[in-house]
């Protein structure tokens, strides 16, 4: 049985209310924190446990809290980025929704060791009875005092806000959150100046994601080393992974980093394989940014190695052959799916998604939408591939935020790994045109 | 002891030196080496803060990142808005991969941006056409259909044409930070991004009409000039008067004797110099309202300078008579210059010349 360090209480009963969490153990790694430890010992365990930023870059969390820059009388802010909208990837959902004081409790530990005495965390609007959860949540705990004035008697103060976003993805990137947590419009900000030491209101401020400040109390409780000895490498601790798709069972799991992919795929425990009577065909491992990968090279690198599930393993290979873990959310393709509709979908919400700011990303975003769009609907040009690829090309990289990044990526990995199903579209415009047509090439199934 | 810290910085961008203050951006930098290697802007004006980063016409490559730690940085930077390092190595137009992405940037502002320069207002004084010309490549490789938008007129002075706009945010900016209560902002996301005035106010205030002078397309145009005139056939002179509200340093664009618009001065960047009042844009049309000072001085490559100014008046190319200057040495001759030539025919140079002639054609 794999290590639950998030999901272990998950399906008792009640869980979202103060009483059962409390029973179940919560709230006991605040009491130790504030009444045991200095914020700067938090600070070292987090350190220790080598836990990595859960949100898609995969940064270790304990640098980042370090990096915070600390100048006399002006106040420091942890800002929880909810705002959980990549395709494909839905376990920040999950794990609020289910257990709102995992977070809180989190919450209240790392604005602790920041020295933060206001935290935010900034959902997106859609989850708005998420929004009520958490406030319920939050209610519950200032009652119980672990949260507001004077904790647990140590003089400390908090206070938790919720904020509502309103639903748009770029939010989700840390300096547009602080630019719309501040009232703006959410367009990313020009870096340096980096929100650890100019942030919300210009104060020195840490976004984190929510599956991230959610294994702060377990670390808390367990100690940094007992949670780096969980995982593999580099890749500590466990992580949610959001699985959809071409399934037996969609769902959110929680893996121990280093699970071998085609035993997260297969086994009955986790995806429980492809759908009956399919073939798996591709994999977009960590939410639709990531580089597409075949189904093949999913399970095996390209030097024939067992690929696992962590961080280091998956971008085995680069860009070439390689994805990344991402956010965790798994999306896997059978044979009926078609790369180039996938492709195009993706990009359509990537154009409907960037903010405007910067143009290789404000247009190159539009642009490729508009050609995949032809290809898909049997328009296309065979210069339209590397047109595509070149695109791509000049918007990686070049823009303000990574969102050009993401909306480079899928594009280039999909003509990279996929190249046939998009000539096969253009060569064969009336097939590839009619409803459910899919391309049947070899070599790509497993 | 206090460590001494280096007051100035050195910076070299495309092999040029240059001493700068700590907190300069790589532009500035690059622009008090001289127009050659300064990157262009689109978005960047330095008169308004916080502009800058969005256009991505100014990425550069930092192939240093400072003399301490001379790594390269891993992407390209926005030298408008990076800060200088002690040691710092910028390569702008030197560097093939800056190069490329800018020639990309161009395509990308033009993606949508409507190839129509004929007809547009802005034509001979815009920065788009300045800088695609400049940076980009003659084609276009766009087939789809461009994002159009219905004229708008914000106010009884200033017309919005949305379709040319690159989004480059001045106006935002002017609109935030030159008049108090922003009426106007960026509606909408991603390319179908908008400038637009809340639920159709107009602007109404005393210095809107700068919106026109920062605007680097034919986006924002003066609707008291717009289409009567095309840039080169005026003739700006800097005049000015005792304004209550602004300066009151303009520009004055004659046509023949009339004053057909006035706008704000403008330095070697293209950017406004001082921002003046709408009064003194659109009210003073009559050269009698005004101090004249005299012709403007406008770029010798500007289409504004065509046919206006006698040989004298242009400005030579500084740079190169410097380098020329620098990079040449005098020749070490002592010998006295004669120009006659019976002077020439007796001096020994001559008589040694004659003779090596004779030896050549005994042999």
């Amino acid at each position: 049985m794999a290590t639950k360090i998030l999901t272990e209480h998950i399906s008792t009963p009640g869980i979202e209310t103060f009483e059962v969490y409390r029973k179940k153990g919560g709230y006991t790694a605040v009491e130790k924190a504030i009444k045991k430890m200095t914020p700067d010992e938090v600070v070292e365990e987090v350190k220790k446990s080598g836990v990595r930023g859960r949100g898609g870059a995969g940064f270790p969390m304990g640098m980042k809290w370090s990096f915070l820059a600390k100048p006399e009388g002006i106040p420091r802010y942890l800002v929880c980025n909810a705002d959980e909208s990549e395709p494909g990837t839905f376990k920040d959902h999950y794990l609020m929704k289910n257990m709102p004081h995992l977070l809180i409790e989190g919450m209240i530990i790392s604005s602790y060791a920041l020295g933060a005495n206001k935290s935010f965390i900034y959902v997106r609007g859609e989850l708005m009875y998420v929004i009520r959860i958490l406030e319920k949540a939050i209610e519950e705990a200032k009652a119980a005092g672990f949260l507001g004035k004077n904790i647990l008697g140590s003089g400390y103060d908090l206070e938790l806000v919720v904020h509502p976003g309103g639903g748009a993805y770029i939010c989700g990137e840390e300096t547009a959150l602080l630019e719309s947590l501040e009232g703006k419009r959410g367009n990313p900000r020009n870096k340096p100046p980096f929100p650890a030491v100019k942030g919300l209101y210009q104060s020195p401020t840490v976004v984190n994601n929510v599956e991230s400040i959610a294994t702060v109390s377990w670390i808390i409780n367990n100690g940094g080393e007992a949670y780096a000895a969980v995982g593999v490498g580099k890749s500590t601790g466990t992580k949610l992974i959001s699985a959809s798709g071409h399934i037996k069972n969609p769902g959110v799991y929680e893996i121990t980093l280093g699970l071998s992919c085609d035993e997260f795929l297969n086994s009955d425990e986790y995806c429980g394989g492809v759908r009956a009577g399919h073939r798996l065909k591709a994999v977009v491992a960590g939410g639709s940014s990531v580089p597409i990968v075949p189904g093949a090279l999913f399970l095996k690198t390209a030097n024939g190695e067992d690929r696992l599930m962590s961080y280091e393993s998956l971008s085995d290979g680069g860009f070439v052959s390689g994805t990344m873990l991402g956010s965790g959310g798994f999306i896997a393709f059978d044979e009926t799916a078609c790369i180039v509709r996938n492709t195009w979908n993706f990009s359509r919400f990537y154009e409907h998604e960037s903010c405007g700011q910067c143009s290789p990303c404000r247009e190159g975003t539009g642009w490729m939408q508009k050609v995949l769009n032809r290809i898909e609907h049997g328009k296309g040009n065979m210069s339209d591939i590397d047109l595509l690829v070149d695109v791509s090309k000049k918007i990686e990289g070049n823009t303000i935020c990574p969102l050009g990044d993401a909306a480079a990526w899928p594009v280039a990995s999909a003509i990279r790994h996929f190249r046939d199903e998009f000539e096969w579209h253009i060569k064969h415009p009336l097939e590839a045109t009619k409803p459910g047509a899919v391309y049947m090439g070899d070599g790509v199934l497993v | 002891m206090e460590d001494i810290k280096p007051i100035m910085f050195k910076v070299t961008v495309d092999g040029v030196e240059v001493e700068v203050a700590p907190g300069t951006t790589i532009m500035q930098a690059a622009r008090k080496i001289g127009p050659e290697v300064a990157p262009p802007a689109m978005c960047y004006y330095e008169p308004l803060k916080g502009t800058g980063g969005k256009c991505r016409a100014c990425l550069v490559k930092v192939a240093a990142g400072s003399a301490k730690d001379p790594r390269p940085m891993p992407k390209l930077v926005a030298s408008c808005i990076t800060p200088v390092q002690d040691g710092m190595i910028v390569e702008n137009f030197t560097s093939p991969q800056v190069v490329e992405a800018r020639k990309a940037v161009v395509e990308f502002l033009l993606l949508n941006h409507p190839l129509d320069c004929p007809v547009c207002d802005q034509a001979g004084e815009c920065h788009l056409q300045d800088f695609s010309y400049e940076n980009g490549v003659g084609t276009t490789r766009y087939e789809e259909e461009r994002r159009t938008f219905e004229k708008e007129d914000i106010g009884p002075y200033i017309q919005l044409h949305m379709t040319r706009c690159v989004l480059c945010y001045r106006c935002v900016y002017t609109a935030d930070q030159l008049t108090d209560g922003r009426v106007h902002g960026v509606m909408g996301r991603g390319d179908h991004a908008e400038i637009s005035t809340y639920i159709g106010r107009a602007i109404d205030n005393d210095f809107s009409g700068n919106v026109i002078d920062v605007c680097p397309v034919g986006a924002l145009t003066d609707k008291t000039y717009r289409f009567k005139n095309r840039v080169w056939f005026s003739k700006p002179v800097d005049a000015h008067c005792d304004c209550e509200k602004c300066s009151g340093n303009v520009q004055l664009w004659y046509r023949g004797d009339e004053v057909i618009r006035v706008t704000a001065r403008k330095n070697e960047w293209g950017e406004v110099k001082e921002f003046i009042c709408n009064a003194c844009r659109f009210e003073k049309k009559k050269t009698s309202d005004w101090v004249i000072e005299g012709p403007s001085k406008v770029k010798r490559a500007s289409v504004i300078s065509a046919n206006k100014y006698a040989g004298n008046l242009i400005k030579k190319p500084d740079f190169a008579l410097k380098l020329a200057e620098s990079q040449y040495k005098k020749i070490d001759d002592t010998r006295p210059f004669v120009s006659e030539m019976s002077e020439i025919k007796k001096s020994e140079d001559y008589k040694t010349l004659m003779q090596q002639n004779e030896n050549y054609f005994k042999k």
